[in-house]
């Protein structure tokens, strides 16, 4: 059984967290995880729309067998601290597709926080996260890759972006590369920006109100995340829920 | 008998800054129903601050003077609302928008327009028609509009895009800024063309104005202005028939407009 040791500001993993919200929640829910077993060569693929009224924390423990595939994908779009936890576990060739987007107004705090583990070697990672806010609200990307010892042939990728459509909103990002072994392919990426206003002069030239400008700019900037989604309905289910809060914003 | 004309651009005394800086100094300007207008001046004259300006936007601000389109106050209108009305404003550099198709912006931009009119929005293969149609026009790839905006188009291919959204759009009053750059002889002459085709009057149609920018008189030899002004300074310096553009061309503006 595991002992429960709440979080603190002082643990790297949680230094964003809203600890207000947090108290909302029963001390047993930081106990919660959700594991899945991929055997080896299964492929599973996850889409979730994740967030209500109150603080939620999700957390997902994958293992992956050889050769196994899974696809997480995830919209994170509560109106007050949603935390979305993944850990993921790669044996020799497994590969790990994670988009993930957070998006929103108010004054929530929105975060993902991965831990990919490497384990052995050639296994592959793929992680894109965006990040839209506005109001003061906050997106929060915090993403550890570890490569073991002797997973030799790594290739892990992650990107983050975030969108800040009003001046109070932030986004943090924090990548944390952890790597014993000396033949492998990390990257990572991180860029915070805010709507093109030459983009939205020229959709305007065109007749295009504000509104349906914003909307197609920030469909653009979020669907990086979902790209890899095959599932049509799902990948659609994702987008749309994910726009859908953007009526709200200012 | 010729009709009386109707004015359907009518800018006086127009002042205007960017970024606070004074560009436009007093610009007067009139453009009847049925007329091509061609504005030439030296690089940093204004021109583009001109087209701008007409299009609304942000950080072009009119300090003095006034600008009426079809018996409209324009810059009353949100740039949205300008391009409603029938304002169309070809970019000298046209904008690439990464993650959203030619189709798709053309399909929102065209199914706005129509809403303010009151009118249905245009179906997903009636759209696919027109814009193959308006596309064939400029002698465009039509798979070219899946495309996202601009991305990837060469500078002539951006030109010609700008033709192929005018087509799809049918404004009454096109501001075309430098066209005609980034063309070569072929492609100036297919865009030349194109923009007879989209902005000259056919018979029963609506009326219809240009106001074509540019440096180079060869646009011209296509698109046979009425009258030829030179811009200069943030100002009209001189106003005159065709043959004041070939006079340019030879004497240069320093010349001409002193
Ligand atoms: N964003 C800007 N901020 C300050 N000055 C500008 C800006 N854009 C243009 N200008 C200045 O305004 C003047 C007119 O520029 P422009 O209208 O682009 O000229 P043209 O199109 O005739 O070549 C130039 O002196 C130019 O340097
Ligand atoms: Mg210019």
């Amino acid at each position: 059984m595991e002992t429960l040791a709440l979080p603190t500001v002082r643990d790297e993993d949680w230094r964003y967290a809203d600890f207000a919200a947090l108290e909302g929640l029963a001390p047993e829910a930081f106990g919660v995880w959700q594991d899945i077993t991929l055997a080896p060569g299964e492929t599973r693929l996850k889409a979730l729309v994740l967030g209500g009224a109150g603080p939620e924390l999700h957390r997902i423990r994958l293992t992956l067998g050889e050769g196994a595939r899974a696809e997480l994908f995830a919209a994170n779009l509560g109106d007050d601290y949603t935390r979305v936890e993944v850990e993921v576990r790669l044996a020799q060739g497994a590969h790990f597709e994670f988009g993930g987007v957070t998006i929103g107004g108010g004054v929530a705090t929105r975060e993902f926080v991965t831990r990919v583990i490497h384990a052995e070697p050639e296994a592959t990672s793929h992680q894109v996260i965006r990040a839209v806010h506005w109001g003061t609200a906050t997106g929060n990307f915090l993403g550890r890759i570890e490569v073991a010892r002797d997973a030799q042939k790594t290739d892990a990728a992650q990107d983050f972006k975030g969108l800040i459509l009003e001046r109070g909103a932030s986004t943090n990002a924090k990548p944390e590369l952890e790597i014993f072994a000396d033949d492998v392919k990390c990257a990572h990426g991180a860029a915070i920006g805010q709507l093109d206003e030459t983009a939205r002069f020229y959709m305007a030239a065109r007749g295009i109100p504000p509104e349906t400008a914003r909307k197609l700019l920030v469909r653009a900037f979020i669907a990086d995340a979902f790209v890899a989604l095959g599932d049509k309905a799902e990948h659609d289910r994702l987008l749309e829920a994910a726009l859908g809060v953007l009526g709200d914003a200012a | 008998m010729p009709a009386a004309k109707d004015p359907m651009l009518q800018i006086d005394n127009l002042h205007a800054t960017v970024g606070g800086t004074p560009i436009l100094d007093g610009l007067s300007l009139t453009v009847n129903a049925g007329e091509v207008h061609a504005i030439m001046g030296p690089n940093g004259a204004g021109k583009s601050t001109l087209a701008y300006v007409l299009g609304g936007r942000p950080g072009y601000d009119v300090t003095a003077g006034s600008v009426r389109f079809a018996g409209e106050d324009l810059l009353a209108l949100d740039p949205h609302e300008r391009a409603a009305a029938g304002l169309f404003l070809g970019f000298q550099y046209p904008v690439e928008i990464p993650g959203v198709s030619g189709m798709q912006f053309l399909r929102e931009a065209l199914n706005a327009q129509r809403k303010t009119h009151g009118q249905e929005p245009l179906s997903g293969g009636d759209f696919l028609k027109l814009a193959r149609e308006k596309a064939a026009l400029l002698r465009m790839d039509a798979e070219m509009l899946k495309r996202p905006v601009n991305v990837g188009f060469s500078g002539g291919e951006k030109k010609r895009f700008e033709m192929v959204q005018m087509g799809i759009l049918d404004p009454g009053f096109a501001v075309l800024d430098e066209t005609d750059s980034g063309l070569d002889i072929d492609a100036l002459r297919i865009v030349g063309d194109g923009i007879n085709a989209i902005m000259r009057q056919k018979a029963g149609g609506p009326d219809k104005g240009v106001l074509l920018i540019t440096h180079y008189q060869r646009l011209l030899d296509y698109v046979r202005p009425d009258v030829v002004h030179v811009l200069s300074k943030g100002r009209i310096v001189k106003s005159g028939g065709p043959e004041l553009a070939h006079l340019l061309e030879e004497q240069g503006y320093e010349a001409v407009a002193a």
